[in-house]
């Protein structure tokens, strides 16, 4: 079987520079593209974060330059109440999809699962060149709506209904606006959905002899079960855009209920029905905060052992609990509907599901803490940034205990609680374990260290300026703070503006010190310290035993054996204190000598 | 360098405590009859949240602390107990504190959501609409005017449709920008929305509710403290929506008569 898959993948290299850059088949390659791609994206909803942030704080200042990106949504500078819904939109979409999804998933999991698992590529080359293309289609159809029509949709990342299918009468952006986030989005979802496919059938049929699935990093387990879940999500969101579409261009009303008036005017819509949006979308939307966060977990995981010197105190129970945290994953999305006029019942039924899960996420997180009693631990910045994605993850998940019940969901719900939920569990977390992944694999993608003092640096100012933005979100939601508003005229509101204040400036610092990571980034792919050897971190997977880069091929025409398990750290071998998966040397663990 | 980051850790951590504690930043005093449920359910949320968040941050800190940059001979060591300890710990732990939260909270969701409200409960409906909620009294006859949304003009202020011409039971309806309830009255709220999703949060009241475009949701609810307190929209529903507010006025009974004979004078 793995003669025949392996052979499945094999395609000769490219000799163009179209075919070996641009349209290439190589899974590296693709990787690549993808990181690009979540590095324009991830630095665009930046911006417009900047932008939302200070308005927030100043509400009548003016932002230089920001009528150049749109002269009616910001005149002279000073941001409208719709076109701050604009950008909220477009910042919430390219983050969750462009950034979150892609980058972790798409751009770690394409380069490293084949290696990995001892591949020369996917199965499926020409639907992997096809997932990226398709992806990067997506992403100019979404920008495209700054410069068509009246603008971005302003209905946010959820676009619920019938807001998302009334058309431009609801508001700016609400005609062609939402057409093209749906057809970006619905695009989005065919590259996933064909990356997916590549992704489980080289899992499951391209793994080299001695590869068993149990000796497979946490890794490659996080992105197994990541494509396990993107195939199924991803799946219904895409119809869900189609019928938006539907409803704008078609005259259906899938999604808008019958006798809507807007402007005195009764809509020529019936028989909708405005839950079933919700339904689909959270259906895709709980599943996709795992997709976002499971990668990390795995990255973060395999990254801690390298650097702990031993590894976690159970693989299995780490992949059993993501294994879990999937599963569940499909059966707790209610918990975003408990007042959207679902069957209360329903609410309950949603919210016990939702306060198992959080069983699963502490067993990983003890595991993972655990793990580090007794290790020879190393500091550097992959390592910094792996604790600091535990740190968030713990920030994050522990808010989730009160969005889980519905009783206390009556007070926080749409508030910034929720916000400073998610941007600490899926935000900043999933952010941490991209920088943690970067720090440690630039080496072998580029065959240059990234330096270290600055990735110190870029640590410290993203870990506390985090904190200073995310943990105040939290408390202003338990005042009541209402989300999505361009700003707070509410009585109750405006003794909560100075914290909104302090938030900018800790928002606009951290942002900032990004730039330091762009920076190292860039200068250290081309001007940075050769990497001392193929494996400088002295790690035992896969990608560590190849050439650095690796060949086309990945392993040079080589088909390598397996002959320990991944993480096989605190031996004596002729190279150190550990072994090489690949290796076949019989070693001895430090318990064995004991 | 990992020293630091372990006290820095610890700082964040304590730090993050502090508002909570000192309750810099609380939901303000209940004024439902319904409220006290949730409140306390929030409380102890945040006190096993909190427990849990500090615990885990402080082990972690200590960890790196105690762990890193270890002597040349240290030898690896695993936590004493391994994965089954720290997986039974979670089950037996996490597994009741949450299966607890969950049972006590249903019952404060249930006294809200799964009870039907008196048979005496006074009937409000509220209509949301870009970017205004507007509420409708039935007037002396008890019976709410049927609907019409052809007819709905907010130019000539007919918010819901009605057609008092040929509709008796419309004739005496009340409708106001603002919502007057009586103290300690348990209010029936017929919640519509004309156009796009709404919500309906008044954080006193401790109540949140989104209006479903084609469903008419309903919510009681009874307020204990005479005050004027603000609606607020909590549902994206666009342009206008961090401004679409009103005012719950809760009055004694006599002022609450006064104010619905000034309404019904003014229709």
């Amino acid at each position: 079987m793995h003669d025949v898959a392996a052979h499945a993948a094999h395609h000769a290299p490219p000799t163009s520079f179209i075919r070996k850059h641009v349209f290439s088949l190589d899974h590296k390659v693709i990787g690549k593209q993808y990181y690009a791609l979540a590095l324009v994206a991830a630095f665009v909803g930046m911006f417009l974060s900047w932008f939302m942030r200070i308005h927030l704080a100043w509400n009548d200042t003016a932002i230089p330059g920001l009528q150049l990106l749109s002269k009616t949504g910001a005149p002279g500078g000073v941001m409208t109440p719709e076109y701050y819904l604009q950008l909220m939109t477009m910042h919430g979409t390219i983050m969750v999809f462009f950034v979150l999804t892609t980058a972790p998933f798409a751009a770690f999991g394409n380069y490293f699962l084949p290696i990995q698992v001892g591949a020369e590529d996917m199965p499926f080359p020409h639907f992997n060149m096809m997932s990226f293309w398709v992806t990067f289609v997506a992403f100019l159809v979404l920008m495209s709506s700054f410069i068509l029509g009246d603008g971005p949709t302003l209905g946010g990342w959820t676009q619920y209904a019938p807001l998302n299918a009334v058309g431009s009468v609801a508001g700016p952006g609400q005609g062609l606006g939402v057409v093209l986030w749906a057809t970006s989005i619905g695009l989005f979802c065919v590259g996933q959905l064909l990356g997916s496919l590549n992704f489980i059938t080289t899992t499951l049929d391209l793994r080299v002899k001695g590869m068993s699935l149990m000796r497979l990093p946490l890794t490659a387990w996080a992105w197994f079960i990541t494509s396990c879940m993107g195939l199924t999500a991803f799946a219904v969101l895409m119809p869900a855009c189609i019928l938006v579409i539907l409803d704008h261009v078609a005259g259906t009303s899938f999604f808008v209920a019958s006798n809507l008036v807007i402007n005195d005017q009764v809509q020529p819509h019936s028989g909708g029905s405005t839950l079933l949006w919700q339904h689909l979308f959270w259906f895709f939307g709980h599943p996709e905060v795992y997709i976002a966060i499971v990668p990390g977990l795995g990255i973060v995981s395999h990254i801690l052992i390298t650097n702990m010197r031993k590894p976690m105190l159970s693989h299995r129970t780490l992949i059993y609990s993501m294994g879990a945290l999937a599963v569940l994953s499909y059966m707790v999305y209610g918990h975003h509907m408990f007042v959207s006029g679902m069957n209360p019942f329903s609410s309950l039924a949603f919210s016990f599901p939702t306060l198992v899960i959080t069983i699963p996420s502490t067993i990983v997180v003890l595991v993972q803490v655990f793990s580090l009693y007794g290790s020879k631990l190393r500091i550097n910045s992959a390592s910094l940034f792996s604790l600091g994605f535990i740190s968030m993850f713990v920030a994050g998940g522990v808010s989730g205990f009160f969005l889980a019940q519905p009783s206390i969901d009556i007070m926080l719900h749409a508030t910034y609680f929720v916000v400073g939920h998610f941007h600490m569990v899926m935000g900043v977390a999933a952010m941490f374990g991209i920088f943690a992944g970067t720090y440690f694999w630039f080496p072998k993608m580029t065959g240059r260290m990234m330096n270290e003092t600055l990735g110190k640096a870029h640590f410290w100012l993203s870990f506390v300026g985090a904190y200073c933005i995310f943990m105040p979100f939290h408390y202003l939601g338990l005042a009541g703070n209402v989300r999505r508003y361009s700003s707070f005229v509410d009585d109750f509101l405006q003794p909560l503006i100075p914290v909104h204040r302090f938030i900018t400036v800790a928002a606009l610092l951290t942002g900032a010190a990004q730039l330091i990571f762009l920076y190292n980034l860039i200068h250290s792919r081309f001007w940075g310290k050769l990497a001392p050897n193929d494996n400088p971190w002295e790690a035992t997977s896969l990608e560590w035993s190849t050439a650095t880069p690796p060949p086309f091929d990945n392993f040079g025409g080589k088909h390598p054996v397996v002959y320990h398990d991944p993480y096989q750290y605190g031996v004596q071998s002729s190279v150190g204190d550990y072994v090489m998966q690949t290796s076949p040397e019989q070693v001895k663990t430090e318990s064995d000598e004991q | 360098m990992a020293k630091f980051f372990a006290i820095t850790i610890i700082i964040i951590a304590i730090a993050s405590a502090i508002p909570i504690l000192r309750h810099t930043w609380a939901p303000p005093e209940d004024i439902s009859t319904h409220g006290a449920l949730i409140d306390e359910q929030l409380s102890e949320t945040m006190a096993e949240a909190g427990i849990s968040f500090l615990a885990a941050q402080f082990v972690l800190a200590f960890f790196i602390w105690k762990f890193s940059n270890p002597a040349p001979d240290a030898k690896l060591k695993n936590f004493p107990g391994g994965a089954k300890g720290l997986v039974i710990a979670a089950f037996l732990v996490v597994g009741i504190e949450v299966m607890a939260l969950g049972i006590f909270g249903a019952k404060a969701w249930a006294n809200v959501y799964l009870t039907p409200p008196a048979a005496d409960a006074m009937p409000i409906q509220v209509q949301a609409g870009q970017f205004a909620f507007y509420f409708r009294y039935p007037g002396p006859d008890g019976k709410f005017g049927a609907t019409h949304p052809e007819l709905i003009n907010e130019g000539q202020q007919n918010y819901y449709g009605l057609d008092p011409e040929h509709d008796v039971d419309a004739r005496d309806d009340i409708v106001a920008a603002e919502m007057a309830i009586p103290v300690n009255k348990e209010i029936h709220l017929l919640m519509h929305s004309k156009d796009v999703g709404h919500s309906f949060y008044v954080r006193e009241l401790r109540v949140q509710q989104d209006f479903v475009p084609g469903l008419d949701v309903s919510l009681h609810f009874t307020a204990t403290k005479v005050g004027k307190y603000e609606i607020v929209c909590t549902q994206l529903c666009g342009l206008g929506h961090y401004n679409m507010k009103a005012y719950l006025e809760v009055l004694s009974q006599q002022d609450f008569d006064d104010w619905m004979k000034k309404e019904t004078a003014m229709q």
